[in-house]
């Protein structure tokens, strides 16, 4: 079994967007509509101002609580490495999965079912990165299997600090940032 | 300072969610006053007492298909794939209250249907001659009309509280995250039925111990609201912020004015004067009360869309 994760280098990124623009380009995202984003944080207070860029998507929570409460099952699990999707056609739009999701992380598609990252499974089963972790001109965008210890996200998990997005809300999100 | 800014606009989604409109407070209102329309017409046919409640036993059930079968429209048009809502029967999920609900609403039908059929109104036997012998046979056995009654309390305390539980069990919404969510607007339906019987309710016994019955619920209403706030205030700070809403917030005029103040302390007021023969019955309470509960289901839907989870810690 893989559980595929995400480690992102918050001290490399720039908040470029080449990760927003390369999902829209790969995922035929719909104009004004995004599977991923950046945000900003800043904290403290002035001068010792801290500030922290994400590029942020849906976190394939392993308790993920959107899956439960889709009443048509369309909202699932995939067979390898934990990702959670979504069967388009079999989605009513009852929005529950949107209602369910502390992220925020999903839409209603303008078709009518409801979106969200993939981790660009597509992609991932032909062997390949997901497209915004391919394209990250800064690097600092890692994508793996945490069940393997030698997976490049595994390793870079181990040597730094991270932080994962309201561990709080009990999904157990699988994106974590680097320090 | 803790500022947080996104690049994300995705429509219904940012600043916050904004995914339920009108649609699924009417659905959960009128779910609720259909619920709490079984309940007491149920009851009275469990007590084999159908004949001297007549607008409980007679007008109730024919009227609550109506009622429901407006509220699954409404819940229809809500759907953002609606072509695609067979698909919620197609599969059963239990971990899903939307799943169970709509179960439940395909049991509540026959359960209607056969409450009706016990004494069908004259319009309708004038059409459909069949009833007449159809309603001989199930309204001249007590036995049958008890067992009538109790599935019609049951289904409609299922649908009453699946209609609160829906809501509550999404724990990413910390307003609506209390189990208490369920009985509140079980309750609220159940009182919004009573005060609709106190309001068209020809027989005056029936009118007034439908008042009376009407200020039982309301009271516990006022009760179960204070629980949910206490529960929401003695929790994490996301769920004080999401009780600050309603308390003093954005939500709070509505909540204190109209749900609290002119839907539930005045006609409580009102119906307790009147059931002490201090002033007549008017139907100022009784459309109050009804009102209540709608506004009810409103403010919950919409200011537990605004509450959440997220941009209120610093995440590093």
């Amino acid at each position: 079994m893989a559980r595929y994760a995400m480690a992102i280098d918050t001290v490399r990124c720039v908040g470029c967007m080449d990760c927003v623009a390369a999902c829209k380009t790969e995922n035929g995202v719909p104009e004004g509509y995004d599977r991923d984003w950046i945000t900003y944080e800043s904290t403290g207070q002035f001068p010792t101002l801290h500030m922290e860029i994400r590029s942020e998507r849906c976190n394939h929570c392993d308790d993920p609580p959107c899956v439960g409460c889709c009443p048509c099952g369309a909202s699932h699990i995939h067979e390898r490495g934990g990702v959670v999707l979504v069967h388009h056609d079999k989605c009513s739009g009852c929005k529950a999965c949107i209602a369910a999701c502390p992220y925020d992380a999903r839409f209603i598609h303008p078709d009518g079912y409801a979106d969200k990252c993939t981790f660009c499974i597509h992609r991932v089963e032909a062997g390949k990165d997901p497209a915004c972790v391919a394209v990250c001109p800064t690097h600092c965008m890692h994508f793996g299997d945490l069940e393997d210890p030698h997976s490049e996200v595994s390793r870079i998990l181990a040597s730094r600090n991270s932080h994962a997005l309201v561990p709080a809300a009990g999904t157990k999100p699988q994106i974590f940032y680097l320090r | 300072m803790n500022e947080i800014v996104s690049t994300r606009t995705n429509p219904m989604i940012d600043p916050a969610i904004h995914i339920w409109g009108w649609e699924i407070p009417v659905y959960l209102f009128l779910g609720g006053l259909v619920a709490g329309m079984m309940m007491i017409s149920g009851y009275f046919l469990f007590r084999g007492r159908q004949k001297e409640m007549a607008t409980s036993c007679l007008t109730l059930p024919l009227l609550s298909v109506v009622l429901l079968s407006l509220g699954m429209f409404a819940l229809f048009l809500d759907l953002a794939h609606r072509w695609y809502f067979w698909r919620m029967y197609m599969t059963f999920q239990p971990a899903s209250p939307m799943s169970w609900g709509s179960w439940i609403l395909l049991l509540v039908y026959p359960a209607l249907l056969a409450n009706a059929l016990i004494r069908p109104p004259a319009w309708l036997t004038a059409r459909i001659p069949a009833l007449v012998t159809l309603s001989e046979r199930i309204g001249t056995r007590s036995a049958t009309v008890k067992f009538i009654g109790i599935a019609n309390m049951l289904l409609g305390a299922m649908l009453g509280v699946y209609t609160g539980v829906l809501l509550s069990a999404f724990g990413a919404r910390p307003l609506w995250n209390s189990s208490i969510l369920g009985l509140l607007f079980l309750t609220s339906g159940l009182s919004s039925a009573a005060a609709f019987v106190h309001l068209v309710a020809r027989d005056e016994f029936e009118q007034k111990l439908l008042a009376k019955a009407d200020n039982a619920f309301l009271t516990a209403e006022i009760v179960i609201i204070g629980m949910f706030l206490i529960g929401l205030l003695s929790s994490t700070a996301v769920h004080i912020e999401a009780a600050q809403l309603l308390l003093s917030g954005p939500f709070a005029p509505v909540f204190w004015v109209f749900v609290i103040g002119l839907g539930i302390v005045i006609p409580l007021i009102v119906q307790s004067l009147a059931v002490n023969h201090k002033v007549a019955h008017t139907p100022v309470a009784p459309i109050l009360v009804v009102l209540g509960g709608l506004i009810l289901r409103f403010v919950i839907v919409q200011a537990g869309q605004v509450s959440h989870w997220t941009r209120l810690f610093p995440s590093h």
